[in-house]
């Protein structure tokens, strides 16, 4: 192993891992128990699904605590050169834009509801027969509050918690930023208290957009089957909620990774990525706040 | 583009500690060597091939005659589903990615991928995925049946629930070709040998330099859209159902986002292999290097500004199928430079007619016919007689089997003596190539007649006037797939080694890095970078 770590142009090419076979049977598995637990449960039916898709998940836990394990103890014992730091900190950058692009997908559909469809089915553009014909009593608005087929909700407004929450996930960026500098700077005990400060923030984001969650559902009629306004205000703040929780599940791991002085101004890279998703996950909040509450 | 190299390490390199191979079945199971990897990749998407062909013919076998004789309709539709799915999911792009495994590093001289283990966690996330699209097939109602494209509602109110299956197959699919773009474009960006500038790259790592960004531009965009399809049908949402405020055309804005880009996924990476093996056997530096570049880049961005012209007949405001008639027409042009580079390389070159260089001129030949039937469609009022008609079946027909196929097959007899450090068998490789051009064309060409004449796509029978053409194509479906057992039996041939020993650069006008290490490749190449001049 000397060599690799003597020679500044040598690569570090590992040898045999066990990890992505056992990361493709855990995503094979949680694929095929996902989509029969789908089936089971717009049944009503008990099946194997829940089962295989809970099977996935923990040999999925596993092959997680493995792949990093082997990646931190390589890391630890010097075998990492700066080209392959840069590798990691492109691939982690292209990984946020392929993120980018999936909540492109639905902000894309919540425009074209709003802008177009919506719209048309209220008699805009020279589509006045559709909504003479098929959808007679209905008025375009948005928020949709009433369906074509009668649908009724009442919409989410964005004073209150969701300004709240706004508030509490744009602290949460300043303080990771904070911590980052802390690290940069070699000062153990600011970088741990900021990161504390912002996995705390951000665990209150999470509960309170339940809370948030149970006020729809309860108090507004506000459900996932509310038509399309229900449609995109779930899926949009739940596929970020659920980053939100990644996000935080991989700041814990680099709290515990700081506590075990894992990290310095040269050698950060799973810091790094943590703070930049973490980033990531914060403007794509701006963004759902500013489309899907405020306008 | 110029790559003249020293490299004094390649005799030490065979005497490297790193150089044994790991045996058995763990070297494949647990590999992190991109020449394993690629290999996996290979052979997983020939087998692919085999599978969708064999449900093609079972779709030609059906429409040998009018009338019903073979499968019931509903069995139909599975099969051009199906067929479509797993040719483009699991044959086309995959082939395409173990190409990139084996050549990106040899061409840019890397030791291997950047992210090794990542490369091979791609790769095995494949297998799963494809048994479990393929495990719908016992589900009650068979496989899915609402065509690869999977328009909704087919795919939501009327599909059955295979759908399902379908959906988590496709989000895991994603996430390996997402990896997998990842992997090529860190390992283009950050991997290059000292010297080897941008614009000193081979074409084959400019082309899939873009397509590795068009995938993980438009693969989440996939993900983005089966979601909705499956919370669609399972979980109550509207998207793609008016009654609720959603509109089914916008999953067709949606899926197109994505399926316009995809179809550039699966030619670009043929462009860099015709414009490899074409200077090679025409003994002459490509024409036109740097409008090559620029013309794959143009087409890559102008991808994102033309999906709606699979929509023509969806009743789109007048302005916009008059914008994307527009930008699609634009296209033509980057892609006419393409052509006219290709065919101004060959012109006065001292050309010989290697298997390769035989399919990448036909290549040429009859992509650029797939090209102008594209022109075709994209004409908004005439794309109103095409649209669903075999005319369309018959234009990406001639890109993706004569174009992405041919090309595919022309790299792998190609680079197929460095692969296995064997020449392949030249009369079978003749033979599968005269068999195959031949058999294609009959194929395909007069696909186009019935089109043109409204004999409708993914329909199981037809109007008599349409039989004696059905009758033609079918045969030559035939003739096709059974031709495709002649390249196995070229490949194998290969792999066992049974041939002629051949040389470091057994094509005398071949260029670039991976000629100049021995044939077969060793199990580490590069280990320390050459330099390029």
């Amino acid at each position: 192993m000397s060599t690799e770590q003597n020679n500044p142009q040598k690569y570090y090419v590992p040898d045999q891992s066990i990890w992505p076979l056992v990361g493709s049977v855990a995503l094979g598995l949680i694929a095929f128990g996902a989509a029969h637990y789908t089936i089971e449960f717009s049944r009503q039916e008990a099946g194997f699904g829940h089962w295989v898709l809970l099977a996935g998940l923990v040999v999925l836990l596993i092959m997680l605590v493995g792949w990093f394990g082997d990646q931190i103890r390589e890391s630890r014992a010097g075998l990492y050169n700066a080209q392959l730091g840069r590798s990691y900190r492109q691939g982690m950058l292209w990984f946020i834009f392929s993120e980018v692009m999936f909540f492109m997908a639905f902000f894309g559909a919540l425009f074209y509801a709003r802008m177009i469809a919506v719209p048309w089915l209220g008699g805009a553009s020279n589509n006045e027969m559709t909504n003479q014909i098929l959808w007679p009593n209905f008025e375009a608005a948005w928020p949709l509050l009433s369906t074509p087929s009668g649908i009724e909700t009442q919409a989410m407004g964005w004073f209150g918690l969701p300004l709240i929450n706004t508030i509490i996930l744009v602290i949460s960026s300043v303080t990771l930023h904070f911590a980052h500098v802390g690290l940069e700077e070699g000062k153990r005990k600011k970088l741990i208290n900021w990161l504390i400060a912002t996995i705390v923030l951000g665990l209150i984001f999470l509960g309170l957009q339940m809370y948030e969650y149970v006020y729809a559902y309860r108090d507004l009629g506000l459900t996932l089957q509310s038509g399309i306004y229900g449609n995109t205000f779930f899926l949009l703040t739940g596929f970020h909620g659920l980053h939100v929780t990644l996000g935080a599940i991989l700041l814990i791991v680099m709290l515990f990774r700081c506590w075990a002085g894992h990290f310095s101004k040269n050698d950060q890279f799973a810091f790094q990525a943590s703070a930049w998703y973490w980033h990531f996950v914060d403007v794509v909040w701006i963004c759902l706040f500013v489309f899907v509450y405020i306008l | 583009m110029s790559t003249v190299v020293t490299d004094t390490h390649s005799a030490h390199d065979a005497h490297d500690h790193h150089d044994h191979k790991p045996t058995g079945i763990k070297r494949w199971l647990f590999t992190t060597n991109h020449k394993d990897i690629g290999t996996m990749y290979l052979w997983f998407s020939f087998l692919m091939f085999l599978v969708g062909g064999s449900m093609a013919l079972m779709i030609r076998a059906e429409l040998f005659q009018p009338g019903m004789q073979l499968v019931d309709p509903h069995f139909f539709n599975q099969m051009t589903t199906m067929h479509g799915v797993i040719m483009v999911f699991g044959a086309v792009m995959p082939a395409f990615v173990g190409l990139a495994n084996w050549m990106i590093p040899l061409m840019i001289g890397a030791p291997d991928m950047a992210l090794p283990r990542m490369n091979n966690w791609s790769f095995w996330i494949l297998p799963f995925a494809f048994l479990i699209l393929l495990s719908s097939f016992l589900m009650p109602g068979g496989a899915p049946a609402f065509g690869w494209t999977f328009y909704a509602p087919l795919s939501t109110t009327y599909s059955t629930d295979s759908t399902a299956l379908f959906v988590f197959s496709m989000h895991i699919m994603g996430m390996s070709s997402i990896m997998g773009a990842i992997n090529v474009i860190v390992t283009i960006m950050n991997m290059r040998a000292p010297g080897m500038t941008y614009m000193k790259m081979p074409l084959f790592v400019w082309t899939w330099f873009i397509t590795a960004f068009l995938l993980i531009a438009v693969m989440p965009v996939l993900a983005g859209v089966v979601t909705m399809v499956l919370t669609d049908k399972y979980f109550g949402t509207f998207f793609f159902d008016a009654a609720g405020g959603g509109d089914p055309v916008l999953f067709q804005h949606l899926f197109w986002f994505f399926g316009h880009p995809e179809v550039y996924i699966m030619i670009l990476p043929s462009f860099g292999i015709v414009s490899a093996i074409i200077p090679a056997f025409a003994r002459k530096p490509l024409f036109g290097y740097a409008s090559m570049v620029y013309a794959t880049a143009s087409i890559a961005g102008l991808s994102f500004l033309v999906w709606a012209h699979h929509m023509f007949t969806t009743g789109m405001p007048t302005f916009a199928s008059l914008f994307f008639m527009y930008m699609t027409m634009l296209i033509a042009v980057p892609t006419g430079v393409k052509v006219f580079n290709w065919v101004t390389t060959m012109w006065r070159g001292a050309m010989t007619f290697e298997t390769p260089m035989l399919f990448a001129i036909a290549f040429v030949v009859l992509f650029t016919i797939g090209g102008l039937s594209g022109i075709m469609l994209a004409i908004t009022p005439v794309d109103y007689q095409y649209h669903d008609t075999y005319f369309v079946v018959a234009h990406f027909h001639y890109v993706l089997v004569s174009g992405a196929v041919f090309s595919i097959m022309a790299a792998a007899y190609y680079w197929l003596p460095k692969w296995s450090g064997v020449m392949y068998d030249d009369f079978l490789s003749k033979l599968h190539f005269w068999a195959s051009l031949i058999s294609v064309n009959i194929l395909f060409f007069p696909m186009h007649f019935v089109g043109l004449a409204g004999m409708p796509r993914r329909i199981p029978d037809y109007a008599l006037q349409f039989a004696d053409i059905n009758a033609i194509v079918s045969v030559g479906g035939f003739l096709f797939g059974f031709s495709q057992l002649i390249f196995l039996a070229v490949v194998v041939k290969a792999a066992l080694k049974k041939g002629e020993p051949a040389p470091a650069k057994p094509w005398e006008g071949a260029e670039g890095l991976e000629w100049t290490v021995p044939s077969p490749a060793p199990y580490h190449t590069f280990d320390v970078p050459p330099q390029v001049k």
